[in-house]
């Protein structure tokens, strides 16, 4: 499988981050997305006439859309990371999965401007995306109270992976993180899962890496 | 505080091959500043209606607000014929253009910063090493820097000790000299070109003159995206958030030698564009 990916772009890092989790080997083709606006040129339009990454290709198989590939991988190599059975979990992490989009929109939008120089109107994008931290926050509060750690069910999920990395990168595009603590919590919890992976901005639980002063185990 | 010698100096406003006929608004030390491509090869900088002078050197265009006394400086090594030239493109941090000198100069954060990338958190150590301020290049050099690398660079097949030199050639402006894993005697050219927008707002334009027949340049780009986007979540947090020149504000260690050269320098040059002059 072969993931049109941008180390930058926190969309690739979605389908990287699940493939990772799931001990899935991804083909990488790294996208010159900045400066070079490879993702605008012919031969990439003519895989995704949208203009984006990431692009998902499987044979003859191609995705555009990072939640649709979640849900590819997971259902092909970790149905426990999808909703199944349940009507309400499964219509639960379809919303989680729109959402995303607005975190896409929003806070990425900021970032992109904030950090790489592109057009738009960063108070407008960093408002809606703070309006959305809220929702998730709240969400998020609901789940803690009631035993939860993740977004849907008992155990991390597609919906979790597609919400995070804008997320965490909020700060990217100066919206603070300070006032979501169980946003925080959360993101930790996503951190410590075996098989997590970084990406810039977006660090490991330095306190989980493994002390080299240790003695082996015996 | 734009001083002359803040005023006077060179800095970069865009890729060569990335502007636009129609202009594009920038900021320069505060002032607005339209940069203007042009299709025979005369790029333009206007300021207020005047136009500024420029330069076309690494890539990049480079203006100044102000009369420059010295042509911008060169890199020689950096012409050999077999190098790859890397424009990395633009990365906009909100810190004080010196800071980010700064840090760019300092190889104590590789392990905690670019973790087993340009360093291992079980080798933090920095060996001794040489510092001077070169009054007849009016430079700053650091020499001899050794350090234990996981990954030096996208050519490096596993763990090295790496050399680097670290240059300061102009206020805003590094570059480092580090050990080439294709081509032992050779060294790799990565430059860090800072255009200060304001005191606590700099575009970072990296630039890289590299020996690599193996990686595809979008590879040796997204490397170099990777270390630097590690860098500015830390540089946006750094406190104070301009550049201390006081030297009782100096608190010395062996890695920091060469930041204390620097500010030195700075301050001699009475260069305080993003620097604080007394503790706060
Ligand atoms: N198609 C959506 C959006 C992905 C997205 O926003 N990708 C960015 C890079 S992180 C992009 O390619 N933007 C260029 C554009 O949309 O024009 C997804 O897969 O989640
Ligand atoms: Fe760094």
């Amino acid at each position: 499988m072969i993931l049109y990916d941008y180390i930058l772009s926190p969309s690739c890092y979605k389908v990287r981050l699940l493939a990772s989790l799931l001990g899935v080997q991804l083909e990488l083709r790294a996208v010159d997305f900045h400066p070079g606006r490879e993702h605008k040129a012919d031969d990439l339009l003519n895989l995704n006439p949208a203009g984006s990454i990431p692009i998902l290709v499987d044979d003859d198989f191609v995705l555009t859309e990072s939640a649709a590939m979640l849900a590819y991988l997971a259902s092909k190599y970790g149905p426990d990371w999808a909703a199944d059975g349940d009507p309400q979990a499964i219509a639960l992490q379809h919303q989680w999965l729109a959402f995303s989009n607005r975190l896409t929109a929003t806070l990425g939008g900021a970032r992109l401007v904030e950090m790489l120089n592109f057009e738009g109107d960063l108070e407008a994008l960093q408002s809606s995306g703070v309006v959305a931290l809220r929702e998730l926050e709240a969400a998020l509060f609901a789940r803690r109270v009631s035993g939860g750690t993740f977004l849907v069910g008992d155990a991390p999920s597609i919906a979790d992976i597609a919400c995070f990395p804008y997320v965490a990168l909020a700060p990217d595009g100066s919206v603070s993180l300070d006032p979501y603590p169980s946003i925080r919590l959360w993101m930790r919890a996503l951190r410590a899962l075996p098989g997590f992976i970084e990406m810039p901005g977006i660090h490991r639980l330095h306190e989980l890496a493994q002390d080299p002063l240790a003695e082996p185990d015996s | 505080m734009t001083t002359d010698a803040v005023r006077n100096a060179w800095y970069p406003v865009g890729l060569l091959s990335g502007l636009s006929v129609d202009g594009e608004d920038s900021l320069l030390l505060g002032e607005k500043i339209t940069v203007f491509g042009s299709d025979d090869g005369t790029p333009r900088v206007e300021s207020c209606g005047h136009i500024l002078p420029v330069v076309q050197r690494f890539g990049h265009l480079w203006t100044s607000l102000g009369a420059p006394d010295k042509d911008l400086f060169t890199i020689p090594e950096a012409d050999h014929p077999d190098r790859t030239l890397v424009d990395v493109g633009v990365v906009r941090v909100k810190c004080s253009p010196l800071r980010a000198v700064e840090n760019f100069l300092d190889v104590a954060h590789f392990p905690f910063v670019h973790t087993d990338i340009l360093g291992a958190e079980t080798h933090p150590e920095v060996r001794d090493y040489k510092v001077e301020i070169r009054d007849e290049v009016d430079e700053v050099w650091a020499t001899k820097v050794e350090f234990f690398q996981p990954q030096a660079a996208k050519s490096a097949g596993g763990g090295i000790t790496t050399e680097y030199m670290y240059r300061v050639p102009a206020p805003t402006c590094s570059v480092l000299y580090k050990t080439c894993p294709p081509r032992p005697g050779e060294w790799d050219v990565i430059a860090l070109f800072v255009q200060p927008l304001a005191e606590d707002l700099c575009d970072v334009w990296p630039w890289m003159a590299l020996f690599d027949d193996e990686s595809s340049m979008t590879d040796l780009i997204h490397f170099q995206q990777l270390i630097f986007l590690q860098d500015r979540s830390i540089l946006e947090n750094q406190i104070p958030k301009k550049l201390p020149l006081d030297p009782a504000m100096e608190t010395p260690t062996r890695a920091d030698l060469t930041s204390v050269a620097y500010r030195r320098w700075l301050k001699r040059h009475s260069y305080t564009y993003g620097a604080q002059l007394v503790a706060e």
